[in-house]
């Protein structure tokens, strides 16, 4: 492998590390501070590669898709919060793997009826078609570098308003001590309200900005889930941190493992997982065992 | 409870109700009635670590499709395999994943439990979706019934559907008899204190990783016995027998006819694939509906069928702990238990 096909493989493990981010900040988030397992964000993601292709389809336009994915994401983790996960702050986590593996049979069905089984594609945007040439034979599409700086504002955004904003310092309260938090005056009800509601936003926003690149069909939110959790297990609960290094550690994993040993390709991450597991169990950036 | 009669004589009928079955209904509802019973043995199993253990295994599907596939592979496509070498094989390999992969989900807790199981399980699953082996994503066909035979007289015909019935329910007395042993013996009881209070346990000295691993190992034995005749009786095995859709159904079955008893999950068995039944007649959008009911089951009976008999049938006994199946207004303030989770993740 000479140096440029390395640096293309690279540049699309890191590209694929960051969409992992990006869908799997939203479920630490809802971890670290709801303490709420959600199986169906993987469901979420797909969703949101749905409505991508649905509003492009109809419009052409993959911004309205982008903006329109993002609102209907939040309004129904808004709903989703109010009426059903609000119930589960404090259920064991047994009730809330049942709760959200429903919620993956409804959405599942709906998305047979609404969509059916076939599989998808979605049109890049406009000016983020094209190549950058790289050699004669090599390039490296603009699109995915598009959705690696976007991925990268979106962390950027999150790490901003977890530590600089009044939110922020809301969310690391609850996320600490939720009663000490509660007795204090603070609605951080509220606040969870939205938490749960941006984890959604940032699952659908993962669809939506990998559909032009892979296509849409209806499995692909549970490899996202599965490989999500390993990053989440790989970081640790709650770390968005942990979460941004167990994202690039598996999109470089799956990435170079599909290139080194592609038999065995889909088998490297849960093998990196037994192995952070051993070093440390409660994950690279997690609180060590007392 | 003491009710000699309830306690003997019950059980005992509705075994021999049971075992009349094939001689009452068409073979489709005697074929249909096994299909229960093996994944009700299935359900059963995971309730070891789920219910007295208190570990919300995710992988326990991964164990019963790897015995499975351990049927599929060391059959013959002439004739059929030898039960008596291709059981313990399956089994052997069930126990085996469970050994290395309990080993390593076991140094976690809580919601991580769950994270890594999972993943641990969609690894199986992606081995044998992803590679050529046993027809990679397409499956595999079991020709063949296993054979038990002794010194080349066979002794049960698998083939006939009766016959198969009578052996699924056989087993079926056999786990249930095997798991109430289990859960009664000192190793039951010091598995149920690990998970009533994990740090009062391992202060008075159980070794808790040994004891859970242990639990672990014999669930995912016993999940590979309804695994290797499940397979038998389809005639057939492919991926998803391992995916976690399997996993989180059987725990529906498991919460649905409760967790704290060695039956429960059989009876959850019986009344969730009842219901497939019936949807299935209906519509074709039938796991909307199951979707939906088992979103309303977490919402309104957290105690399963159980609260569901207790509420309709009014226990006098049960007004006592009535709270306690009241998800919209839990006895402790909602933050408290969290935060006691916490405490147990990382302690």
């Amino acid at each position: 492998m000479d140096f440029l096909t390395f640096a293309v493989q690279l540049l699309n493990g890191v590209q694929y590390g960051l969409v992992l981010f990006l869908v799997a900040s939203g479920l630490t988030l809802v971890f670290g501070i709801l303490g709420v397992i959600n199986l169906a964000h993987g469901a979420f993601y797909m969703l949101g590669a749905y409505v991508a292709y649905w509003i492009t389809s109809y419009t052409g336009s993959f911004w309205l898709a982008l903006l329109g994915g993002v609102a209907i994401a939040f309004v129904v983790g808004l709903l989703l919060e109010n009426v059903f996960i609000r119930r589960m702050y404090g259920r064991d986590h047994l009730a809330q793997v049942l709760l959200s593996f429903g919620f993956i049979l409804v959405i599942d069905e709906v998305r047979q009826i609404l969509f059916g089984k076939d599989v998808h594609s979605v049109a890049t945007p406009d000016f983020l078609r094209g190549s950058i040439p790289l050699t004669d034979v090599l390039s490296y599409p603009v699109y995915r570098l598009a959705v690696s700086l976007f991925c990268l504002a979106i962390a950027a955004a999150i790490f901003f308003v977890i530590r600089y904003t009044r939110i922020g310092m809301i969310v690391r309260a609850g996320a600490e001590n939720r009663e000490m938090t509660r007795a204090l005056g603070i609605r951080f009800d509220a606040v969870n309200r939205y938490v749960f509601a941006v984890g959604i936003v940032l699952a659908a926003l993962g669809g939506i900005v990998i559909a032009p690149i892979s296509t849409v069909y209806p499995g692909m939110g549970d490899s996202m889930l599965i490989l999500s959790f390993v990053v989440v297990v790989l970081g640790g609960i709650g770390s968005v941190a942990g979460a941004a290094i167990g994202a690039l550690l598996i999109g470089l994993a799956d990435t170079f493992g599909k290139v080194f040993f592609p038999t065995f390709s889909s088998i490297t991450v849960y093998l990196l997982m037994a192995l952070v597991l051993l070093w440390r169990p409660n994950g690279i950036l997690g609180k060590r065992e007392v | 409870m003491a009710n000699p009669m309830k306690q003997k004589v019950l059980p005992l009928l509705l075994v021999a109700l049971a075992a009349a079955l094939p001689f009452l209904a068409p073979t489709y509802y005697v074929q249909f009635s096994t299909r229960v019973f093996l994944l009700g043995l299935l359900a059963m199993s995971l309730n070891l670590v789920v219910g007295f253990g208190g570990l919300v295994s995710m992988c326990h599907a991964a164990f019963f499709g790897l015995a499975g596939y351990a049927l599929a592979l060391a059959s013959p496509q002439s004739g059929p395999a030898s039960l008596w070498l291709t059981l313990p094989l399956a089994v052997g390999v069930a126990a085996l994943a469970a050994l290395a992969i309990g080993g390593l989900s076991l140094r976690t807790r809580g919601i991580y439990f769950i994270m890594v199981t999972l993943a641990f399980g969609e690894m199986l699953f992606f081995l044998f979706h992803d590679t050529q082996i046993a027809g990679g994503s397409d499956g595999a066909y079991i020709y063949f019934k296993p054979e038990v035979a002794i010194a080349g007289v066979p002794l049960i015909d698998l083939e006939n559907p009766r016959t198969f019935y009578w052996v699924a329910l056989g087993l079926l007395v056999v786990f249930v008899m095997l798991l109430k042993a289990l859960t009664n013996s000192a190793f039951g009881h010091a598995l149920v204190a690990a998970r009533n209070n994990e740090r009062r346990a391992r202060s008075l000295g159980f070794p808790i990783f040994r004891i859970r691993l242990t639990a672990f190992v014999i669930s995912g034995a016993l999940a590979g016995i309804a695994g290797y005749f499940a397979a038998a009786q389809y005639g057939f095995v492919a991926p998803q027998l391992l995916g976690w859709h399997l996993s989180a159904t059987i725990l529906v079955m498991v919460v649905l006819g409760g967790m704290r008893t060695v039956t429960g999950p059989l009876i959850g068995a019986v009344v969730l694939l009842g219901l497939e039944e019936v949807l299935k007649a209906l519509t074709e959008h039938w796991k909307l509906i199951e979707g939906l009911i088992v979103i309303a089951i977490v919402l309104v009976l957290p105690g399963g069928v159980q609260d569901l008999a207790d509420r309709v049938f009014g226990s006098a006994t049960r007004r006592v702990d009535e709270p306690r199946s009241r998800p919209e207004k839990p006895a402790v303030p909602p933050g408290e238990p969290a935060a006691a989770t916490r405490e147990v993740e990382h302690a």
